[in-house]
């Protein structure tokens, strides 16, 4: 029979007392105190704006993550919103033309306007934006954006030339001419060259016939259509001299990399797209959204907005672009966003050359989408 | 002699194995075949599919210039990659199978497994260095006084996509098909007079008919559904009918017509598919 071993309970010596308290000094500091886990926001948007480079830093102080859910295209947006239950997006981001569909159809919470700091806003439009507002309801902030024209490569053409959207039919530039593929833009561009001016979107059917004939008599200039990646590529590459349908968005990430492109916002006038926050329908964390939005209103969230990786934009308030000046003077020339810059942004608005995003008023966005497969075919 | 006809009886030990494959067809292939039948004739309203029974949508794709002629085009894009392909495949896979080592095949077998393990899409986006007009072949060709070529978002960027994502199946198809024949027959072919390249068309090709028509049949198919390199390489200039699928459901959420121009592709698909088969397995006159 085995032995029962009497002195099973060992007493703490001094030795072990001292090697105890060697080993906890050692390691406390790399010992966190218990945290809750994070609240998870699950957020609907373009790619970039769930990065770390923008909520990275909010999401460490503020003990909550992002979800991030991105797409391309309002109407992909109202899609997925379409077909997900309440409560699946707790923060939407949406192009601003798409803000009373969304509100139209019961997708977006009202906000209560006291909340944010509209009096920043550098823009008096920015604070009453059309679609955001409703019978005097806010159901939408704006929080960044930018200016669509004329993009082109620095060796191919002058900024002077690259003034007028007439440029994309030099004859040096057959077959060198990009298009982003989203027919809006595009289109919107044209619209402004036939000198619709203020009306680009809201066109009779004699204008839209103008329209279509202007951008068919293009079409042997056009060297391809691209998505994002491939817009990109395209203009790094120095396969497309020009681009139509984009603006600093994108040749600012290339302009800073070293690449001789730039964007212009031409005498026919640019057009903005403008980039909201709204709260997702029966999400369950609405105030962990509205203090994200304020945030994002907020300074240091303007810099982080208009710094993003993926693609620069505009500051929307006062806040914003004093911090970018103060951090990033060279950012802020070379966007504008320093006061009584010629392509200041605010000014470009206030010169009335800026266009704000629309969706077309007589014809629908079905019809305009046929031509532009026609266009592509063509 | 008398035959006795064998009567069928229910085999469960066969039926167990055939099952999970039977299931899984019908879930996952006939399942959705049939729901995107019907989603075709769906109808979107504010962004959602309403579930009816509407001839709206084919009236609209069909009676569209620009579906017949992004069809055309696809249909002429993959075809023309299918005979370039196995043309480029077949010496190489007539050498793999006849003319090499056993040690060199099994090698060349491998290495021609190897672009498989990376993303197809990574592989397109790397002809962006070789094609473009500042690329490797274009500067290559500088030095004697050529080009520069436009090489990127035109059929040809298509058809250099085509080759990457066909032509190693194509040539591992082949050489299995032609590695099957019994090399006796080739020997008896020219012990009795008969040329090379007789004994290639008269001999090899109809012995490894099945084999080269099936490896022809994927090279089609894959051409015909590919999106990444008509988009990425062809610049979607003009657009083929993947591109067009994606375009009709980015604008207004139009799953319906989107499923009326994938019906259309998966009927051509059918069609080529069946008449192949029939061909490939159609005997010989006597």
């Amino acid at each position: 029979m085995k032995e029962l071993k009497k002195d099973t309970v060992k007493s703490t010596t001094r030795r072990d007392l001292l090697k105890y308290t060697a080993a906890a000094v050692v390691t406390a500091p790399f010992i966190k105190p218990a945290r809750a886990a994070p609240t998870e926001i699950n957020m609907l948007a373009w790619y970039g704006h769930g990065e770390s480079d923008v909520v990275g830093a909010y999401e460490e102080a503020n003990n909550v993550k992002f979800n991030a859910k991105y797409y391309a295209g309002g109407d992909n947006m109202l899609g997925l919103v379409s077909q997900s239950p309440p409560g699946t997006y707790d923060l939407i981001l949406s192009d601003a033309e798409f803000v009373s569909q969304l509100n139209a159809a019961g997708y977006i919470e009202e906000m209560d306007a006291a909340d944010y700091n509209f009096d920043d806003m550098l823009h008096d439009d920015f604070k009453q934006f059309p679609g955001h507002w409703k019978d005097g309801k806010l159901f939408s902030v704006m929080v960044r954006f930018g200016h669509l024209g004329v993009s082109y490569n620095t060796n191919a053409m002058s900024a002077e030339e690259a003034m007028s959207y007439k440029s994309f039919w030099k004859p040096e530039l057959k077959g060198k001419v990009g298009h982003f593929d989203w027919h809006l833009p595009n289109l919107g561009m044209m619209s402004l060259l036939n000198g619709n001016g203020a009306n680009l979107w809201d066109i009779d059917d004699a204008g839209w016939e103008a329209i279509q004939e202007t951008t068919m008599s293009l079409r042997p200039q056009a060297g391809g259509f691209f998505d994002y990646g491939g817009t990109f590529n395209s203009l790094k590459n120095g396969e497309m001299q020009a681009m139509c349908g984009i603006g600093d968005w994108i040749t600012g990430v290339l302009e800073k990399d070293g690449a001789p492109v730039a964007s212009v916002v031409p005498n026919e006038g640019g057009i903005q797209f403008t980039e909201s926050y709204s709260i997702g329908k029966g999400s369950s964390k609405v105030a962990e959204v509205k203090k994200f939005i304020q945030h994002m209103l907020s300074p240091e969230g303007q810099l982080r907005s208009t710094e993003m990786a993926a693609y620069p934009a505009f500051c929307v308030t006062a806040g914003g672009r004093e911090l970018l000046n103060k951090t990033n003077p060279k950012e802020a020339q070379r966007t504008g966003q320093v006061a009584g810059a010629v392509n200041d942004p605010i000014r470009l608005i206030n010169e009335g050359r800026i266009h704000y995003r629309d969706i077309p008023v007589q014809q629908g966005l079905e019809d305009w989408n046929d031509f532009w497969s026609d266009y592509k075919n063509a | 002699m008398t035959h006795h006809k064998r009567k069928r009886r229910f085999d469960a030990y066969a039926l167990t194995w055939r099952l999970p494959i039977i299931v899984w067809q019908l879930l996952f292939f006939v399942g959705p075949l049939l729901f995107l039948i019907a989603m075709s004739f769906f109808l979107v309203k504010n962004y959602r599919m309403v579930e009816t029974f509407d001839l709206a949508n084919w009236e609209r794709i069909l009676s569209r210039n620009y579906f017949w002629s992004s069809y055309l085009y696809t249909f002429g894009m993959a075809t023309l990659a299918t005979v370039v392909a196995s043309l480029l495949a077949f010496p190489a896979s007539y050498a793999l199978a006849f003319k090499v080592s056993d040690n060199v095949r099994r090698w060349a077998m491998f290495f021609l497994i190897v672009p498989f393990f990376t993303s197809y899409l990574v592989r397109t986006f790397s002809w962006y260095v070789i094609l473009a007009e500042t690329g490797v072949v274009n500067s290559l060709l500088s030095y004697i006084g050529a080009g520069p070529f436009t090489m990127l978002n035109t059929w040809f960027g298509t058809m250099v996509g085509f080759m990457t994502l066909v032509l190693p199946l194509l040539v591992l198809l082949q050489t299995l098909s032609l590695s099957q024949i019994d090399k006796n027959l080739i020997e008896a072919a020219h012990n009795l007079g008969c040329g090379r390249v007789r004994t290639v068309f008269s001999v090899i090709i109809p012995m490894a008919k099945i084999g080269l028509v099936v490896g022809a049949l994927f090279c089609f198919i894959l051409s015909f559904g590919d999106f990444i390199s008509p988009y990425y390489l062809g610049g979607s200039t003009p657009q083929t009918l993947s591109i067009l699928i994606l375009d009709t459901t980015k604008s207004g959420q139009q799953w319906p017509r989107a499923a009326v121009v994938a019906i259309c592709m998966m009927t051509t698909l059918f069609v080529i598919a069946f008449a192949s088969i029939a061909f490939a397995y159609r005997k010989p006159a006597s």
